[in-house]
């Protein structure tokens, strides 16, 4: 009989976000200057959902991480090179934009259907994992909408914290108005859970998890399906709008959090 | 805490992807198997697979290398098509090139009696010359220096690309956010490498998240850290260096890349080199790539002797500049860092091989000093590496210091390499006599392929360095430096900026943009990397001595304000600042206690750094 989980984490990368980004006008629509140029980062929200997912797996033998990665197939290559010391996973990867100009209802589709590939998942076994704010500008719709495609009807959204009892129950922590969190159990998978921060740290680098990853990232990338998201996909943007931004740098040293807090929150009011 | 250490086993091990391991590892992974995937040269861990090769970077992404370069290319033409190297993005031909002389428009730059009369000569005939906005276009560029047929890359980008294309062939694996530690010996025999630990605190001690780093045994070590990587620094401690040789001779570069107002008036193509300002010893460099990107920045060499040398502010300084600022002015910063730059060319190479390992690149003493330049050097010395690695595997040899010899290092001095860096050997010592004779020295040896030479005493930095009193003396009385001093230690702040100013360096008028202030720079320029569990890599070999120095040149030539005043008067080290520049290894005033060749610094292994792959 099979055991574990079988976690499937959607995950893609985001421009450095130190990075100051410039939307430009292509011929097929919005994108970012530089956009493949721009050092990347695995989007910071999904690496909580993979760090969980690896230890779910870890805990539960039997089970296996897939990471489902939506963008541009050099850019992938190179983040792999970055993420794929950190924990095992077997990439899944689909080749298109990820400039952020993109519908969440393109992004679900294209990745519903990737999951939909997978030859040895066993859905009844999966656990499908995400972001909660991922591809979706905050909106925290994507991981929803696969989850529908998939036919997952339990569904957490900013999630915290994921425990497994004896008898196989999920309990998930999911963040609710006012600081609180709304416990919720689910008498086992199939489940969809976007994370929010998560609790575990960002773990080492570990070379021979890299080695044993690599093994299938490079066969991953050379037969990643091609998809055409956001502008290249039919969706209209209508217009672009600049966050206002302001810099101001001042170097100071043993300033108590709390008054660093204090003072970031009067310049906010001010 | 029981220390569980694992062991792999592979053929080769590369420490640090710059443009000499690109090189290594481009020409033997495609020598690795045929057309059909059949294996070529064979791996001895794994019998029947090609063999197995890692490469390990301390940068956390392939494009730490910040600088843009300009280089005849000839060793990466020899590599790549033209139609291939078309394709690296930021790349383009050089199609127009100017070597400016620039005057003080200011009055604060410390300039000689014998620089002071050229400039005077040089107003006394402003109209018949080309001249204007206090610049001197020389009308005749030395051949040596001449980049006409050569390309323009974003370093950055370069080693990007390159590392796509490696490891898209699977047949190597590149590991960013990897450092390496050390060499692992047997005997005299190089067997590997060892990497960082993980789980540590600032001062190695071990925390409950311990992960030991994990030991790498390869039948060859490629060490191709560059000038200040820590496996080279080690080998080069333990095996000292061939008679007559020595690295006493760096520079720190401090680099920009910019994005360019539509009416700068520079084209795709331009490069532009200059002297003379904010200092006569400071260099400057811009390169205008497509789509009006430029790299911008300055070398601050070791003999360039103020205590309180700041690259940061110099850069201002010098772009700044009228000549340069009616391009500059309306530019965007990019991206932005620095790195040191190992300038004893031949004379700091190294033993290249011994057994087990090899030495490629600028820490092997690859780059001309005449010409400037590094990069097709260090990857021409990769090419020839992996040229006797095929051949002696072939063979079925080992990797011995013999053979090694025999191949390697035989190539290499067969090389135009070799050659052109025989001629420029001697090329800089008349500058550690003093500027124009410096450049007077490079033109003879130029123009002379070497025969003549200007001499001039090389010393380590820390024999050159001036106290603050000595270089200032002439403009500040001694008793203001000593306040200024203290002030400044009051306050946790570098002594430079509160010199400059009190010398007549006018204050930079920040615009947001491009003349930002040294910690946006940080921000602005890339991402300052600083993962959890590891050790400083930044350490002061003996605090007492730190303690008592009054020049602290580590505190105001630091590129990132990662090392500020401390308790006691010791340095304090901010890892989270730190962009691995290496700086502080050499610019620093005390001699190590056990080794004069060294300072009281010590630059060792290290996670993180700031970089932009836009460099």
């Amino acid at each position: 009989m099979s055991t574990g989980y079988h976690v499937v984490v959607l995950g893609s990368l985001v421009p450095d976000l130190l990075q100051t980004l410039e939307p430009v006008q292509g011929p097929t629509g919005p994108g970012l200057k530089n956009e493949m140029m721009l050092p990347a980062v695995l989007d910071p929200w999904a690496g909580h959902a993979l760090f969980e997912a690896a230890h779910v797996a870890a805990a539960h033998p039997g089970s296996k991480v897939w990471l489902v990665s939506l963008g541009p197939k050099a850019k992938l290559q190179q983040l792999m090179m970055s993420i794929a010391q950190k924990v095992p996973f077997e990439l899944v990867a689909v080749d298109g934009s990820a400039s952020g100009f993109h519908d969440a209802f393109d992004v679900a589709e294209a990745l519903a259907a990737a999951i939909e590939r997978i030859p040895a998942l066993d859905r009844s076994r999966l656990l499908l994992f995400g972001g909660c704010a991922s591809a979706s500008r905050d909106a925290g719709a994507t991981v929803q909408m696969v989850g529908e495609r998939l036919g997952i009807t339990d569904q957490f959204l900013s999630a915290d914290e994921l425990t497994v009892t004896a008898d196989g129950v999920l309990t998930v922590l999911e963040r609710v108005e006012g600081g609180q969190y709304l416990a919720s159990k689910v008498s086992g998978p199939p489940c969809a859970i976007a994370w929010a921060t998560g609790s575990l740290p960002e773990p080492p680098n570990n070379p021979q998890v890299g080695m044993a990853n690599m093994r299938g990232i490079m066969p991953a990338l050379q037969k990643a399906s091609s998809v055409q998201v956001g502008a290249q996909g039919g969706t209209t943007f209508m217009s672009l709008e600049l966050p206002k931004q302001e810099r101001k740098t001042r170097i100071v040293k043993d300033v108590p959090l709390d008054e660093m807090a204090r003072e970031i929150a009067e310049w906010i009011k001010a | 805490m029981t220390e569980v250490r694992s062991t792999m086993e592979t053929d080769i091990v590369c420490v640090g992807f710059g443009p000499a391991t690109g090189g290594f590892l481009t020409t033997l992974s495609r020598a690795m198997v045929d057309a059909q995937g059949n294996t070529l040269l064979e791996s001895r861990v794994m019998p029947g697979m090609p063999l197995q090769v890692l490469c390990y970077e301390r940068a956390d992404d392939l494009s730490f290398g910040v600088s843009g370069v300009v280089s005849r290319a000839r060793a990466l033409r020899a590599s790549f098509t033209p139609e291939e190297l078309a394709s690296v993005p930021m790349a383009t031909s050089v199609t127009r090139e100017e070597v400016l002389y620039l005057q003080d428009p200011i009055g604060a730059s410390r300039r000689s009696a014998g620089v002071r009369a050229v400039d005077a000569m040089l107003d006394a005939l402003k109209g018949a010359l080309p001249s204007a906005d206090h610049a001197l276009a020389l009308p005749w560029i030395p051949p040596f220096l001449q980049k006409h047929d050569g390309m323009i890359f974003s370093l950055g980008q370069l080693n990007q690309w390159v590392g796509s294309q490696l490891m898209g062939s699977g047949l190597v694996q590149i590991w960013p956010g990897m450092p390496v530690q050390e060499p692992l010996y047997n005997g005299d025999r190089v067997i590997g490498v060892r990497l960082v630990d993980q789980g540590v605190e600032r001062n190695g001690a071990p925390t409950g998240a311990y992960m030991p780093g994990m030991d790498v045994q390869a039948a060859l070590t490629v060490v191709g850290d560059g000038p200040v990587g820590p496996v080279g620094q080690q080998l080069n401690q333990r095996f000292g260096f061939p008679k007559g040789h020595h690295q006493r001779e760096w520079a720190i570069g401090m680099k920009a890349v910019v994005e360019l107002a539509p009416d700068c008036g520079l084209e795709a193509g331009d490069v532009l080199h200059t002297f003379g300002y904010p200092e006569p010893e400071i260099f400057g460099f811009l390169y205008v790539h497509p789509d009006r990107m430029a790299s911008v920045g300055i070398f601050i060499p070791s003999w360039f002797d103020s205590p309180a040398r700041t690259a940061y502010r110099y850069l201002q300084h010098w772009m700044t500049h009228p000549r340069l600022w009616k391009h500059l002015k309306g530019s965007t910063m990019q991206s932005w860092g620095a790195k040191t730059l190992q300038e004893s060319g031949r004379r700091g190479e190294p033993h290249l091989v011994g057994h087990g390992y090899a030495r490629i690149g600028e820490g092997s003493g690859s780059t001309n000093v005449l010409t400037g330049s590094g990069v097709d050097e260090a990857w021409a010395t990769g090419v020839q590496l992996a040229e006797a690695v095929i051949e002696l595997t072939k063979a079925g040899k080992p990797y011995t210091k013999e053979n090694l010899e025999a191949t390697y290092v035989a190539r290499r001095r067969a090389s135009w390499v070799d050659h052109d860096a025989g001629v420029a050997e001697r090329a800089r010592d008349g500058f550690n006599a003093g500027f124009l004779r410096g450049l007077v020295g490079m033109g003879l040896t130029g123009l002379t392929r070497g025969l003549v030479n200007m001499p001039g005493k090389v010393v380590p930095p820390h024999d050159r360095l001036p106290s603050l009193e000595r270089y200032y003396g002439d403009r500040i009385p001694g008793e203001e430096i000593r306040e200024i001093r203290r002030r400044c230690l009051a306050a946790g702040l570098p002594v430079h900026d509160a010199l400059m100013d009190r010398s007549g360096w006018p204050r930079i008028e920040l615009d947001g943009a491009l003349l930002v202030s040294h910690q946006d720079a940080l921000l602005m320029g890339g991402k300052v990397q600083a993962a959890g569990g590891f050790a400083d890599h930044v350490t002061f070999a003996d605090v007492a001595t730190c303690a008592g120095c009054g020049e602290q040149v580590c505190i105001d030539g630091c590129s990132g304000q990662a090392i500020m005043p401390g308790p006691d008067g010791v340095p304090v080290f901010d890892r989270e600042k730190c962009i691995h520049c290496g700086v502080c290894m050499w610019n620093c005033s005390k001699p190590h206690a056990a080794d004069a060749e060294r300072s009281n610094v010590r630059f060792a292994a290290g996670s993180g750094g700031l970089h932009s792959p836009i460099n």
